[in-house]
């Protein structure tokens, strides 16, 4: 979906993403990182169960909902990356915890 | 912590970093909240860690100006939680936030509001498939990530943004397949009579102009008078689809940037209250505010786009204004002082104010967006067709506010962010009456969602 201009400089963290290993600039968003992968998709809906992907990146749509460290729902536009992160796709609507 | 102030501001784009900036210089003691994780807002975004080797010429001299901005910031004694979002805000100035472990409250005698603006949400046909995203989003990656669309991008719509990430995007090496706008050549001719009072402001014209001609030089690929664009695909962008001259076009894209200008950011000064007003040739809500941004609730101000667009210059002005009134209200300055250090201020921005009529007759929402097409998606997190809302408007419901029973439309995770504007004026349309008569939702507290544990960890919780 998007492809990166700069290089990642000298800060890089390690992140997975559905269990693929990803070296990504420090700083930079969850959403970022994710859509440099050509993700296809980031999330599917509670109601119909269609894919989506980030629409604004600025914390507005929520369409970048995703799971992140275990934690589902989280605004990836709005997260910066940090080492170890362990990111997934947010499926339907999140699970309550037993 | 500290948990009382004299002032908070929300948000850390030009308005807010101006206000907190100024007030702090009179002694009044700041605290500044702002979701993401660097000051700048969207229009300076990462403005502190951009790579200006590389993108600096990319995202031009306008840009950079915002180092200015934030340094003297960095350098005012303002209390600055950066990825705090602010859930609710009370007229008696009580604040509640979180920073996404715990939420607290925090007191301030004045409230100023730097929310901004948001990109107007634009429902096309298959807006919501992958690769469909605003302009403004394309925009963000480039500035934060050094990332631009990869493959064959279509930029569709209207406004200055749309011309700005074109270049930008160019510039930066993407493959932009086409530029469809939406403006018509008799929309130049409805705008012209506004074209006088634009020469205040001849900075954005020119440069609104040179971006136009750019376009053309590198031999882009630009359609005006563009209908009905659709997006079209299997579970991803595949296809746009558009009418001109009265003929259907297509052209492969992997990605489609929608643009048709930006809109207040309301979501706080309606939660609290604040009376708003209609703004006909936008088709947007702002709050009613004076010159000092002040509105009808005693203790908050709105400085910048969340009072009405005018541009990162013109919020930066109205930031200072807001700070220097806020210093005037808590006694540290007196009337004279705050209004002749105000003069020159308010000068700049009504100079600055005097394109906007032009713009925003120009760049008007089009009708296909305003009232969508009954299969388009309205609103995206509950996953209500205009169709939809129409056959409830059929039924009875008279409103927003009714439709949400109905529907649900609206109270998804976004609290109506990206549909309350289209909701209202389809239901207008239906019911043949201004949009000013039917409204918008009511919102409230929390204005972000916020989980139970967040809840849980705050400080003071009442057992």
């Amino acid at each position: 979906m998007f492809r990166r201009i700069t290089e990642p400089d000298a800060e890089t963290v390690i992140i997975r993403f559905e269990g693929e290993r990803l070296k990504v600039a420090a700083h930079e968003t969850v959403a970022a990182a994710v859509l440099a992968t050509n993700p296809e998709f980031t999330r599917t809906t509670p109601i119909s169960g269609e894919k989506r992907a980030p629409y604004c990146l600025m914390g507005t749509c929520f369409e970048c909902l995703m799971e992140i460290d275990g934690e589902p729902n989280r605004q990836a536009c709005m997260m910066i990356v940090t080492d170890g992160m362990v990111v997934k796709r947010q499926t339907g609507k999140r699970e309550m915890p037993e | 912590m500290t948990k009382n102030f004299d002032v908070a501001v929300i948000g850390a784009g030009p308005a807010g970093l101006a206000a907190a900036t100024e007030a702090a210089s009179h002694g009044l003691s700041v605290v500044l909240f702002d979701e993401q994780p660097a000051p700048g807002g969207q229009i300076y975004r990462n403005i502190e860690g951009v790579d200006r080797r590389r993108l600096g010429k990319i995202l031009d001299e306008d840009y950079l100006k915002g180092a200015d901005i934030t340094k003297a910031f960095r350098a005012s004694s303002t209390n600055y939680h950066s990825g705090a979002t602010v859930w609710r805000v009370d007229t008696d100035g009580s604040l509640a936030w979180t920073n996404g472990t715990a939420a607290q409250i925090t007191n301030a005698k004045r409230v100023i509001s730097a929310t901004g603006a948001l990109e107007r949400p634009v429902p096309v046909p298959g807006w919501t498939l992958p690769g469909v995203m605003g302009a403004g989003a394309a925009q963000i990656l480039l500035k934060t990530a050094g990332m631009v669309p990869d493959g064959p991008t279509v930029i569709a719509g209207n406004g200055p943004l749309l011309y700005l990430v074109a270049n930008q995007l160019f510039s930066a090496g993407t493959e932009i397949a086409a530029i469809l706008e939406t403006t018509r050549f008799r929309d130049y001719f409805g705008a012209a009579r506004y074209a006088f009072g634009a020469l205040k402001a001849n900075e954005y014209l020119s440069k609104g102009n040179r971006m136009m001609q750019e376009l053309k030089r590198k031999g882009l690929r630009v359609q005006s008078g563009t209908t009905n664009v659709r997006a079209d695909g299997n579970e991803k962008l595949e296809t746009v689809r558009f009418t001109a001259n009265q003929e259907e076009y297509e052209i492969e894209a992997s990605t489609l940037l929608l643009h048709q200008g930006v809109v207040p950011n309301v979501q706080i000064t309606r939660q609290m209250g604040a009376t708003h007003e209609w703004y006909e040739p936008q088709r947007y809500w702002r709050p009613v505010t004076d010159e000092w941004g002040a509105t009808s609730v005693e203790t908050l101000a709105v400085a910048g786009d969340g009072a009405g667009i005018f541009g990162a210059e013109a919020a930066a002005a109205a930031g200072q204004l807001a700070g220097l009134d806020a210093a005037h209200r808590l006694g540290k300055i007196d009337e004279l002082d705050r209004d002749v250090k105000a003069g020159p201020l308010l000068r700049e921005r009504n100079r600055l104010a005097g394109v906007r009529p032009l713009l925003d007759h120009l760049f008007q929402p089009t009708d296909d967006i305003l009232r969508p097409a009954d299969e388009t998606l309205v609103c995206r997190c509950e996953e209500v067709t205009a169709g939809d809302i129409r056959e409830c408007v059929a039924e009875g419901a008279t409103g927003p506010n009714q439709l949400k029973a109905y529907t649900r439309c609206g109270m998804g995770p976004c609290q109506g962010r990206m549909c309350g504007l289209t909701v209202a004026e389809v239901i207008a349309d239906a019911r043949d009456k201004p949009v000013e008569e039917i409204g918008y939702y009511r919102l409230r507290p929390p204005i972000k969602p916020i989980t139970l544990g967040e809840l849980a960890a705050m400080e003071d919780a009442v057992d």
